[in-house]
């Protein structure tokens, strides 16, 4: 299948001179989420302002469904939905007048029973009078997410949906982002919560300093720079390692030993390690293993990377 | 040509209109019954006619053009400024749709207020003085060229302005000294010679001077030179938004 977004080469330096994209080449994928992660500054929300039409490029070109984005702006466009990281609305409008102005805004003639079900699949429908100031910052995210939703975009771009969001409309966000997806709807998202793009992503792409350092198959990601970490409990505490132990790691109450290995190798040493810890004779309680998380990950990567 | 995206800002901004009818139909309203009170009652009692013209008459056409600058520099710039500076402007910008579509929506509701205002200040003049039209098809189109324009340049001066310092600044500095002025309470001809030439170099008067005649069939220049200068204005308006959007300057980064 061709991807539905193809970027090649895109590159931007601001007027002041600030150049923050440096040649971005990628392929998106049809109805896959794609995360983008990167520390702040580092030319995600230029990324996704380009795509989206907010920004002109200095460089490169970008494809949306097949059609140029800026020779066939209204084709390009048409497909996209943008929802923008600040929250800007009419505050003195209500919901289903926004919601109905963005649709009207693509050139779509009106279709109150779709904005009902965008409106019912993000719990406004019950808000659809209410004036958008009345609305709690949660909600005046979600209107963000309707207006996006209004024209029945093909492509979503979320440019940071969760920022400053507490737990429970976080997990609520997610569920909307996943019933969109399981729609056929191509989501980009930014972000720098870590935990968002492992809960969501099928691809997760790093950028830094207006680079894309690496797109990757978030399990494959996972897997390759994934370390285990294997936590055994003692059963009365060690003052200090044996010397046939020295290299792994003893924590400050002396119960736990933790050691790290990888997942790759063609062995990893566990055996070994439980046989030094027997033929020692320290007491083994209980033996847990961890997988490193993205974090972990990503904060190798942008620093092997850079 | 995307008549929906176009009808959609349309009736959104005029839907703005409707909702305040106070602030938007009363206050022009009040502050023409003032001008009248002041320049027509006081003044005029001194004056009494120009031309054969009651003075109280006389002043109308210029009332309305004044007015019509004013509230079309301040919907147009207005509507487009709120939407920079709240963020909504992102919207407009994502939106597949041309500059034209989107001026023609904007410049076209809030011209449409100021044409809707000034009909209500001749009718409530009409309840103050005699008023006649000559020629009443030519007063509309003038009247809608007027609006046409100078929303247009309040279009440019929303995009242009970073603050709200700098949108208050070209209507206080260089409109109001303009229409003051330019005829609006007087005719040219009243000055001596050389202030009647430097009135001349003011295009104000050639809006008023030209609505005037639209009123009485006098006029201090030509009508033709009236319809000239106004297209001139609004062809260049339309180029320096066509500019604007081409380059994205002050809006797309």
């Amino acid at each position: 299948m061709s991807p539905i977004i193809e970027v090649s080469d895109l590159s931007k330096t601001y007027a002041s001179g600030t150049p923050a994209l440096k040649g971005v080449t990628l392929d998106i994928r049809e109805g896959e989420i794609l995360a983008l992660l990167g520390p702040n500054g580092a030319g995600k929300t230029t990324f996704i302002s380009i795509l989206c039409g907010l920004v002109t490029p200095t460089g490169g070109q970008v494809r949306v469904g097949g059609h140029d984005l800026l020779r066939d702006y209204r084709a390009a466009r048409s497909l996209i939905g943008l929802v923008p990281q600040e929250i800007a609305l009419e505050f003195f409008e209500s919901v289903i007048n926004t919601v109905r102005f963005s649709r009207g805004l693509y050139g779509k003639a009106p279709d109150d029973a779709y904005l009902e079900r965008v409106l019912r699949a993000l719990s406004l429908w019950d808000k659809r009078d209410a004036k958008l100031r009345e609305l709690s910052g949660g909600m005046k995210r979600r209107v963000l997410i309707a207006k996006a939703l209004s024209h029945g975009p093909r492509i979503l771009f979320l440019d940071e949906p969760t920022a400053g969001v507490d737990v429970n409309l976080r997990r609520e966000m997610w569920e909307v982002v996943r019933g969109l997806k399981a729609e056929g709807v191509t989501i980009i998202l930014t972000t720098h919560y870590l935990e968002e793009a492992e809960e969501m992503a099928d691809r997760v792409g790093i950028i830094d300093k207006g680079r894309l350092l690496l797109v990757r198959d978030k399990a494959d990601l996972m897997h390759e720079f994934g370390q285990k970490v294997l936590r055994v409990e003692l059963a009365a505490p060690l003052a200090e390692l044996p010397s046939a132990l020295s290299g792994l790691e003893l924590s400050p109450d002396g119960l736990t030993v933790s050691y790290r290995y990888d997942t790759h190798a063609d062995r990893s040493g566990i055996a070994r390690l439980l046989g030094t810890f027997a033929a020692e004779g320290i007491g083994v309680r209980d033996v847990a293993t961890e997988q490193s998380s993205l974090e972990d990950v990503f904060l190798r990567l942008v620093r092997d990377l850079a | 040509m995307n008549w929906r995206s176009i009808l959609t800002i349309f009736n959104f901004e005029m839907a703005r209109f409707w909702r305040t009818p106070w602030e938007s139909l009363a206050a022009p309203v009040v502050s023409t019954v003032l001008y009248f009170v002041v320049f027509g009652a006081a003044i005029g009692t001194r004056i009494e006619s120009v031309d054969n013209i009651s003075y109280g008459a006389f002043i109308v056409p210029g009332l309305i053009i004044l007015t019509v600058l004013q509230q079309s520099l301040a919907n147009a710039s207005n509507a487009i400024f709120m939407r920079k500076f709240v963020g909504t402007i992102h919207e407009i910008l994502a939106a597949p749709i041309s500059f034209i579509e989107v001026v023609a929506g904007f410049v076209g509701a809030a011209a449409l207020k100021s044409v809707i205002i000034a009909i209500v200040i001749y009718l409530t003049a009409l309840a103050f003085v005699d008023l006649p039209l000559a020629h009443p098809v030519l007063a509309l189109v003038l009247l809608v060229l007027t609006s046409f324009g100078f929303a247009l340049w309040g279009f440019l001066m929303g995009i242009w302005a970073r603050d709200w310092q700098q949108l208050q600044f070209i209507p206080m500095m260089v409109i109001t000294p303009l229409v003051f002025l330019g005829g609006a309470f007087y005719s040219a001809s009243m000055l001596p010679p050389f202030w009647e030439a430097v009135a001349k170099l003011n295009p104000v008067l050639y809006l008023v001077s030209g609505f005037r005649w639209t009123f009485f069939g006098m006029a201090d220049v030509p009508v033709l030179s009236s319809v000239l200068a106004l297209a001139i204005f609004l062809g260049l308006g339309f180029l320096a938004v066509w500019a604007i959007f081409r380059t994205g300057w002050r809006l797309r980064a």
